[in-house]
């Protein structure tokens, strides 16, 4: 019985501390692989675009500050989506929540404020609820659909992308458009009392650098999310379900409410990040406010395993791999969409990798 | 290296010193197992024993780490069940492996090398009715798998291996999934079978199943063979003691008690099942304190429906439950669970447990609520380590610790588990469904004897169960339900298995 021996899937009933960082890391050095081949295409040498990327993004005190900027709305949205794949909804309606959150604090800062007489503290604030209660409520619409009528949220909450990108655009170009914008389609800025506040005190960055008080705020959503979800009952309810409905259901858990919550948090946490990246960057609504944000997201909770610290590390290491973007194309001669296809590959690398650590080879 | 085997003309496998490891555990040590050509030869032992690996080996489904295998004299090496179905070995898996979308001709020629590039499928057709005739295996070789019943599948799974030529057959559990008629049926066409000359190995926790089909029986205990006996040398008690490695009582001993104040009342209660068609029609009963009442018969009657409308997990079209008088219709389970009703699910994976969390996480499911596992919106986790210390040692769950993941359990510790979770509750009803389904010898006298425990500190007991053999030891009184209605009361002491048997078809008592 001589025959080729072959390759078989064995599932593994544990798997080893060390593997779930082997694995992981290794797929990213994979990923790399494969995009060094895609860049070596283009005629670049490899190792010098990726060298020129890391300088780029971590090399310089320039490149932390512009990846933290870029990290912000990354970790805001990157938490808010982490949630509710918490529950098993597959919220990837984060990029539309966030234009929705972007869009109702522009309207609190460039026209509550000024005609309330608002202290800026206090039109921060509002435009901060504002922007919690748009991106949630927008997101709890498919939550109702979902929890109430079994709707498949994955294409609700994608479709509602597209409308309120377009809705929101609709107020930037005609509604809200600055007259005196030599014709660019953006409002007005908002008033400099009300942008977030730069985070001039940080070490080691250089002067004038760009980071706000958005990080601040990602840092403390990711402290109350690991809260909420670990240490209190409705955090253990959410668990539950996620892990397995009819067991919650047998429990007596509230599931259709807890569906309609968690998407609501979820796209709180995304409108926050539309806010930030508003308040505390382009200082205005304008078109191009979020080049995809939301969509990152989806990628930065699931490799962070749905972890809210781990979301803010993967959300600098993406930040980075967006100003390394910017930087090759300016330096190298290379296409800026070479960061997105290394950003699409890294997650399937990951994704794929996971198979070996529920599954191991084995030659027979 | 091929070692020389004593052979003997007669022996149809010989399997010597098979070694197969898992990560954890070595489900099977050393394994030495021998099967006479034309006999029924019984692989008995408790869940997690590890006969379905010692199978999985045979079936050429796993490499074994060690050992070697002679089939018919034959040294061989498998290295895929295609490999073991050419000498002449198949196997019935405990789950089976059809098509649901496949009829039964489609599912039996699926994945066979011989028609290549054309299906004869008239030529099958015509072997799978000769094969269905010769052993009495009735199936429609032209339905579709989904339209037919398990034990239909579970032929269709025999003929799939007959058909394929195999001289050695191994059924994996296959009781498991049957009624006591369907069993009867099996047996018979085991029987055949081996009358023709085919070994059939049958694997099974079940000693009376045992005793009644097989010639020789080979008992595993913790992966390592105990023995290899004649059926007419053993009694039952002596293969439940080899197998579990101590004396077993079959019967559990229950104190005569007086029935106390009533805890719960049915009456005329009304539902649809999950197809929106009538599934109750009319339930009236009553528990007492300090008594079980045991709900009889075959599955699917509306015993699922009865125990999720008193959970509070189904609506009630018509009718009224009372909970010590109160009036709980339109309760919802969370409501139910305060007022201390515990639950004991059919399906202890899919509503019981929450397989990739901790066995502390799974403990305080329905007491998460409140103090003192709760603490205003926040939850103690010191508290609750130590309760569930308490609770794995209280119920000897056997795990490695309380951050050990459900999934990790077998079968038996998890209704342990579950069992822990209900009862530190100190209900006053337990609704239990199938407690001890598909549970060792072990585990089922745990838990059997916890019930009656429960009964005697005072709490009222329903037992929803097929097993009428334990529906007649454990409860106080019988009810029999058929197509949703109650067709008689029995009290257990008076209790006739041929009585109960017609209630089950559908006979009123008279
Ligand atoms: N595929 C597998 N991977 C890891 N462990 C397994 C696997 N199959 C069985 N085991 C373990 O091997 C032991 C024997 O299992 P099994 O052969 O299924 O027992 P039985 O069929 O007697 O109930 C158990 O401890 C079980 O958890
Ligand atoms: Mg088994």
């Amino acid at each position: 019985m001589q025959r080729l021996s072959r390759v078989r899937l064995e599932r593994r009933l544990t798997t080893p501390w060390w593997l779930s960082w082997v694995i992981p890391l290794l797929s990213v050095a994979l990923a790399l692989l494969v995009g060094a081949l895609i860049i070596a295409s283009q005629g670049v040498n490899p190792w010098q675009a990726y060298r020129a990327m890391f300088q780029g993004a971590f090399g310089s005190g320039y490149g932390v500050a512009e990846t933290l900027v870029k990290a912000i709305p990354l970790m805001l949205a990157g938490l808010g989506v982490s949630v509710a794949f918490r529950m098993k909804l597959w919220n990837i309606g984060a990029e539309g929540q966030l234009w929705m959150g972007a869009w109702a604090a522009a309207g609190v800062g460039l026209f509550l404020y000024p005609a309330w007489h608002l202290s800026p503290w206090l039109a921060i604030l509002l435009m901060m609820i504002a922007a919690i209660l748009a991106g949630g409520l927008w997101a709890a619409i498919p939550g109702v659909l979902k929890g109430v009528w079994q709707v498949n949220e994955i294409i609700t909450s994608l479709m509602l992308n597209y409308v309120a990108i377009s809705w929101v655009l609709y107020f930037v170009d005609i509604l809200w458009r600055d007259p005196g914008g030599l014709g660019f389609p953006n409002t007005a800025p908002l008033d400099k009392a009300i942008w977030l506040p730069k985070l001039t005190w940080l070490p080691l960055l250089p002067k004038g650098h760009r980071v706000h008080a958005g990080l601040l705020l990602a840092v403390l959503a990711a402290v109350f999310l690991w809260f909420l979800l670990n240490r209190t009952k409705w955090g253990y309810e959410v668990r539950v379900i996620g892990e397995n409905r009819d067991a919650a259901r047998h429990a007596g858990m509230p599931i259709v409410r807890n569906i309609i919550i968690v998407m609501f948090l979820s796209g709180a946490l995304a409108g926050l990040a539309g806010m930030a990246e508003m308040a505390g960057v382009a200082h205005r609504l304008q078109r191009g406010l979020s080049p995809g944000y939301g969509y990152t997201a989806i990628i930065v909770a699931w490799l962070a395993k749905l972890n809210p610290f781990g979301v803010l590390l993967v959300a600098i290491l993406f930040g980075g791999l967006l100003v390394a973007g910017d930087q090759i194309q300016l330096t190298m001669n290379l296409p800026r969409s070479i960061a997105d296809i290394l950003q699409g590959l890294i997650l399937f690398f990951v994704l794929g990798g996971e198979v070996f650590s529920r599954y191991r080879l084995r030659l027979r | 290296m091929t070692a020389s085997s004593p052979h003997q003309p007669d022996i149809a496998v010989e399997m010597r010193n098979i070694v197969k490891r898992f990560p954890g555990v070595v489900a099977n040590d050393h394994v030495t197992f021998i099967a006479k050509s034309g006999e029924i030869h019984a692989l008995l032992g408790e869940n997690g024993a590890g006969k379905s690996t010692l199978m999985n080996v045979l079936s050429g489904l796993y490499a074994p780490d060690e050992g070697e295998i002679w089939i018919y004299g034959r040294h061989v090496v498998f290295r895929s069940p295609s490999d073991a179905i050419a000498a002449g070995v198949g196997m019935v898996h405990q789950h089976f492996r059809l098509v649901p979308t496949l009829t039964v001709v489609e599912n039996v020629i699926l994945g066979l090398d011989e028609p290549r590039f054309h299906l004869n499928l008239t030529q099958a057709r015509a072997k799978i009715l000769e094969l269905s005739q010769q052993y009495g295996l009735k199936v429609d070789p032209d339905a579709y798998i989904w339209q037919l019943s398990v034990g239909e599948q579970q032929r269709v799974e025999i003929i799939k291996a007959l058909y394929r030529g195999a001289r050695i057959l191994i059924l994996d559990e296959p009781t498991a999934v049957l009624t006591p008629q369907e069993t009867v049926v099996l047996f018979k066409t085991l029987r055949s079978m081996a009358q023709e000359g085919h070994t059939i190995i049958f694997i099974s926790h079940k000693l009376d199943e045992v005793m009644s089909i097989a010639d020789r029986v080979t008992v595993l205990r913790q992966g390592k063979v105990v023995a290899t006996v004649n059926i007419e040398e053993v009694t039952k008690e002596k293969l439940a003691e080899m197998m579990v490695g101590r004396p077993v009582i079959f019967r559990i001993e229950k104190p005569r008690l007086q029935p106390g104040q009533e805890v719960l009342r049915v009456e005329d209660v009304h539902a649809r099942n999950d197809k929106g068609l009538p599934a109750l029609r009319g339930i009236s009963f009553v528990v007492r304190s300090h008594e079980i009442v045991g709900i009889a018969g075959v599955s699917g009657n509306g015993q699922t429906e009865l125990a999720e409308v008193l959970y509070g997990l189904r609506p009630v079209e018509k009718g009224h439950i009372y909970l010590y008088g109160k009036d709980i219709t339109q309760a919802s389970t969370r409501e139910i669970i305060r007022e201390g009703v515990a639950h004991i699910p059919e399906d202890r994976h899919k509503e019981g447990s929450l397989a990739d969390m901790s066995l502390s996480e799974n403990l305080i499911l329905k007491h998460y609520r409140r103090p003192p596992v709760a603490q205003g919106p926040l939850i103690r986790w010191a508290y609750v380590r130590e309760f569930a210390r308490k609770l794995i040692q209280r119920f000897q769950i056997m795990a490695p610790g309380i951050h050990t993941k459900a999934r990790l359990l077998s079968g038996g510790n998890l209704q342990k588990l579950i069992l822990a979770r209900e009862l530190s509750s100190e209900p006053g009803l337990i609704i239990a469904m199938h407690p001890t389904q598909g549970l060792d010898v072990g585990a089922t006298e745990a838990v059997r004897k916890q019930l009656i425990a429960e009964r005697g500190k005072g709490a009222g007991v329903l037992l929803i169960s097929e097993d009428l053999d334990e529906v007649m030891q454990l409860s106080d009184r019988i009810l029999v339900i058929y197509e949703g209605e109650i067709m008689g009361e029995v009290p257990a002491d008076r209790a006739d298995r041929n009585q109960i048997g017609l209630m089950m078809a559908g006979q009123r008592q008279s």
